[in-house]
């Protein structure tokens, strides 16, 4: 049996809300934002670091948080599909999402907004190639994907200027 | 601290390896020490003729640096290893301190003539990568050593290298993966490196595929003779990926098309590659 280890205190900005709270070294960031922080939008899926069910944004990067421990994400800003709208506002992506009927039973959808979150971050007028490497880390099982890559682009078209 | 600590602490660089393989109970460190909250770890320098990477550098900040990009095979390596969300965590120097057998970089690296920096508490050393990767999963780290900068001499100008590897869908290994670099004069190739991946227990480097390109015009039949001995040099396992002879078959297509792109590329042409999944 492993050893008791003390609790560590972190620090995290979770969706621009500064978070304090003492966790087991061991505890994924993604079991840290679900069961502490009950942010139960980011999905756990496959938990080997291939679905990206799990992701969010660390710092605006796109990272799987069922493979980062919660520790690592003291001092950071962590950003998850709850964080994307503002004001009661759908964020242009989650709107995209549903008006191009990007997802169907909506379990990857979370992390697939994520990683479009980053391209669009950094790229305004991504190419359908951009976004398929954009988002070849996170698997859906129903779409297709077809409409995921409508999605980001019509989110791409609303967000211009923005 | 890491003597402290004892054989049974591991550092954690990106970990997109080693968190996975813990998950899995095949390592199961007693101590996990945490590089990421180290600054200045992270960099790409440009240097007497050399590109010096800290060991934490992310994959992505390879894919997207401009003094990188002067080595389009560094490129073709960082721009396709996993997906963006493993790109963005994973680091040069855990790849190559992990030594995975399917890890990307060491099969690129090998092509170039790349050194790797280890601080230990005795002071530094620089290691040759060849003499680095020792077997699978093994380095030539002592218990007190941390990998601390990738140095990669820049080849002259004619060179030109390529990167290929091949996977089932983005984030898993490559099934096979090879790594060419072609030093040319005129149509008459100076200089080869090629070198094959996650076809043996470390990258092999296959000295008859490059004889059979030295000295030689790069025509049909030359690259036929590289990539038969390539074939003959690839020492695969099957597995889940694949039969060996399935393994063998396509690294000796990826050296003949690493081969082909490291040519234009010598000649000054741009050829834009990553890795190949369905």
């Amino acid at each position: 049996m492993p050893e008791t280890i003390e609790n560590v205190a972190i620090k995290v900005s979770v969706n621009g809300k500064p978070r304090s709270l003492n966790v087991e070294p061991r505890m994924l960031l993604v079991e840290f934002l679900r069961e502490q922080l009950d942010l139960t939008g980011t999905h756990v899926g496959c938990d080997t670091t291939y679905c990206g069910a799990c992701t969010v944004l660390m710092n605006g990067a796109a990272v799987k948080s069922c493979t980062i421990f919660a520790v690592q994400a003291d001092g950071a800003e962590i950003t998850t599909v709850e964080g994307l709208e503002s004001a009661g506002q759908l964020h242009p992506i989650q709107k995209a999402f549903g008006d191009a009927y990007g997802l169907q039973c909506g379990y990857c959808t979370p992390g697939l907004m994520l990683s479009a979150s980053q391209l669009l971050s950094r790229n305004k007028q991504p190419s359908e190639k951009d976004i398929r490497k954009a988002i070849a880390g996170n698997t859906c099982r129903c779409t297709g994907y077809q409409n995921v890559l409508k999605a980001i682009q019509l989110a791409a078209q609303n967000m211009k200027g923005v | 601290m890491l003597l402290q600590l004892g054989e049974e602490a591991k550092l954690l660089a990106g970990g997109q390896s080693l968190i996975p393989l813990m998950k899995l109970r095949f390592a199961s460190p007693k101590h996990l020490v945490d590089l990421n909250f180290i600054s200045g770890t992270s960099y790409i320098k440009e240097e007497n003729g050399a590109l010096r990477f800290g060991a934490l550098t992310r994959h992505a900040e390879v894919e997207y640096s401009a003094s990188a990009a002067k080595l389009p095979i560094l490129h073709d390596c960082a721009s396709g290893i996993a997906d963006v969300q493993v790109r963005n965590r994973g680091t040069i120097g855990g790849s190559l301190a992990e030594a995975d057998p399917s890890g990307d970089w060491a099969t690129v690296l090998m092509t170039l003539e790349t050194e790797v920096r280890c601080l230990g508490t005795k002071g530094e050393r620089i290691i040759p990568l060849p003499e680095f990767i020792r077997d699978a999963y093994t380095t030539a780290l002592l218990p007190d050593e941390v990998l601390s900068e990738v140095i990669i001499k820049v080849p002259p100008r004619a060179s030109g290298g390529a990167y290929l590897a091949f996977k089932r869908s983005a984030p898993v290994y490559p099934t096979a993966s090879a790594a060419v670099r072609l030093t040319m004069e005129g149509d008459v190739c100076k200089e080869a490196a090629i070198v094959l991946g996650c076809v043996g227990l470390t990258p092999i480097k296959s000295n008859d595929a490059e004889t059979a390109l030295r000295g030689q015009r790069i025509t049909e039949k030359a690259i036929s003779a590289a990539v038969e001995s390539a074939r003959a040099a690839a020492d695969p396992q099957s597995d889940m990926r694949g039969s060996a002879e399935y393994k063998r078959t396509l690294v000796g297509t990826l050296v003949k098309r690493a081969i082909e792109i490291a040519v234009q590329r010598a000649g000054g042409k741009q050829v834009e590659v990553s890795h190949i999944y369905a």
